[in-house]
């Protein structure tokens, strides 16, 4: 067990400075100069020249690279253009409400689309079955900002339940918070479980026609106990790949998400960043946000190891 | 032309073949649905100049806001320009992008797939760049490819093939890897076949079911994809009618037109809907072992 997590610890490495040489060459080719930016253009010819020694701009592509590489790995990633501070502090500030709305959809993914796999699989091609399973495709195919947007129409604006958009820190008191967080959650975790679903309900399917489910019935065990004890757990090792995968949606959809409700989390600085060219700030926001990815695999894979020996051969 | 036997058969063997093709996909509602209502999306964007009731892109700032009414069908937007015919053309960029990635995506991830499948000394170093890209939650690096490239929509159509090129290739490339060491292949190996023939000529055609199964996956995620970069005025310039560009815009007048919010969205909740109907009906009909999946 220990060698097999030292093997994908390392095997992380590769990924991890391919991803970092990606995000390199993303400022590198961005058209655009970073000093006429910094500077303005009343600047004048000199003062440019001697910002781009400054900043090391006038040194060869390579040298350039082992430098931002070091950088990174040692935790600096420059500072932000516009923000006037680092890179990583505007990330931190801005973690939480991307922070608690992650954890809020993996609640409301989890919470929905587990127990409507498990029934739909019970209840194969009967109306349950079907119906969630239409209802689940529609939650596919729907965008989430247009289910946000109806979210909103419904719940904010004509029944005015809940705010519109906007966020209040978790220090404001906890009801205050989830009050911002209650349709943003759903908006992002709706899709989610509606995948989830589809997900479980296959895995369910193929454990249930397999032979130890058999056995255990013909034993005369309670299909509760069957279903819950003996096919959910095995269904459990391929479901948590699927968490993973979730939990890369999430983080691409909390962009979005955040966009409609306007919450000041890392995708709205993400999008914000992107539409005032500050390229240290997107550089460093995907790479932090890859890193974390490629970590949740990582989780992921170790994971599916404890729960299956069998995996840890390869 | 005399009738020989033999055109007689090649006759029958292709009738039946064809009537078999229409048994399958009669027997496969979601093939049937999703097929049908893709194909009204398609007539629609075809037919635009003739179903389009005004210019999508005049603005008449006397008519802004009006709710659906013989007129506007679909009531006009925060410019005064008139949903309907926008929502109808929205339908050309989305099966334009659709199409052009699923296509791209195809070819690029097929081929990529097919060699490093077959030939080890090429799979290690693609496929670390394979992870490498599958590293990014797809919206954030098409995000980052249209913050470099701009706002046009072959980039849109570039950005959306890379993010979605490296999951083709490993399906692809899991179906050659199994089919590496069967005995077609050791045959046409031994024959003397060129590498590029064992690759088009042998393994192309095993790969293709798969292959088309994720290309309409491809086509939905694409149409998506557009819609969420213009929501986020990272896709499409903002002159073209674009469904997730007017889903943006319909964000400031959600309490007064809320028409201007719920036509677009149905519009690509649809044609999505149609294309993961149609994905999910293929991957039933055309890999049978993956069924209920």
């Amino acid at each position: 067990m220990v060698s097999f997590i030292i093997r994908r610890l390392v095997s992380m490495i590769p990924v991890m400075l391919m991803v970092a040489t990606g995000v390199f060459l993303l400022l590198k080719l961005t058209p655009g100069d970073p000093v006429g930016v910094i500077l303005g253009p009343d600047a004048t010819e000199e003062r440019r020249q001697a910002l781009r020694d400054d900043l090391g701009l006038n040194d060869p592509l390579i040298l350039q690279y082992v430098r931002w590489l070091g950088d990174a790995a040692r935790g600096d990633l420059g500072d932000s253009l516009f923000l006037n501070q680092p890179v990583l502090t505007s990330l931190w500030e801005r973690a939480e409400p991307t922070l608690v709305l992650t954890l809020l959809s993996t609640l409301v993914a989890l919470s929905i689309g587990l127990p409507t796999g498990i029934l739909a699989a019970q209840n194969r091609g009967k109306w349950l079955d079907m119906g969630s399973m239409g209802i689940a495709i529609l939650g596919i195919s729907m965008p989430t900002f247009w289910l946000g947007l109806n979210l909103i129409l419904i719940f904010a604006v004509t029944l005015r339940w809940l705010p519109v958009a906007g966020y209040a820190p978790l220090s404001e008191g906890l009801w205050e918070s989830l009050r911002y967080m209650i349709l943003p959650a759903i908006t992002l975790g709706v899709a989610q479980a509606a995948l989830l679903a589809r997900m479980t309900r296959s895995m369910m399917l193929d454990v249930l026609s397999a032979e130890y489910v058999r056995v255990a019935r013909a034993k005369g065990l309670r299909e509760r106990r069957v279903v819950y004890f003996h096919a959910l757990r095995n269904a459990l090792i391929p479901l948590i790949n699927v968490a993973g995968l979730i939990f890369a949606a999430l983080l691409g959809g909390a962009v979005v998400t955040e966009q409609i409700f306007n919450i000041p989390g890392i995708g709205r600085l993400l999008i914000q960043a992107v539409g005032r060219r500050d390229v240290p700030l997107v550089q460093g926001t995907v790479l932090v946000i890859a890193a974390i990815y490629v970590l949740v695999n990582l989780i992921v894979d170790i994971f599916s190891a404890v729960l299956d020996p069998r995996l840890r051969q390869t | 032309m005399a009738i020989t036997a033999d055109s007689l058969a090649g006759a029958i063997e292709r009738r039946s073949r064809w009537t078999q093709l229409r048994l399958t996909v009669g027997r496969n509602r979601n093939v049937l649905v999703g097929g049908s209502l893709l194909l009204l999306i398609v007539a629609v964007a075809v037919l635009a100049p003739v179903l389009m009731t005004h210019d999508p892109s005049f603005q008449d700032p006397g008519e802004r806001l009006l709710a659906p009414s013989s007129e506007y069908l679909l009531g006009t937007d925060g410019s005064g320009r008139d949903v309907f015919s926008r929502v109808v053309k929205g339908a050309q960029l989305s099966l334009l992008v659709g199409i052009g990635v699923a296509t791209a995506t195809s070819i690029i991830g097929g081929f990529i797939g097919l060699i490093t499948g077959f030939v080890p000394r090429v799979d290690a170093p693609v496929m670390r760049v394979m992870d490498g890209l599958m590293a990014f939650p797809g919206i954030i690096l098409a995000i980052g490819i249209m913050a470099v490239r701009g706002a046009e929509i072959s980039n849109v159509i570039l950005a959306l093939t890379v993010v979605n090129t490296p999951r083709m290739a490993r399906v692809v490339r899991s179906v050659v890897l199994g089919l590496a060491n069967t005995q077609f292949v050791e045959a046409a190996k031994s024959s003397g076949c060129t590498l590029w023939r064992i690759l088009g000529v042998h393994l192309l055609p095993n790969t293709l079911s798969p292959l088309i199964v994720q290309a309409s996956f491809v086509f939905a995620e694409a149409v998506l994809g557009e819609a969420t970069l213009s929501f986020l005025g990272a896709g499409a310039p903002p002159e073209v009618p674009s469904w997730g560009g007017m889903l943006s815009e319909s964000r400031l007048f959600l309490s007064q037109a809320s028409w201007t919010m719920i036509a677009p969205g149905a519009a690509l909740t649809f044609t999505v809907f149609a294309l993961n109907l149609l994905g999910d009906g293929l991957r039933d009909m055309l890999d049978p072992r993956l069924r209920h999946r």
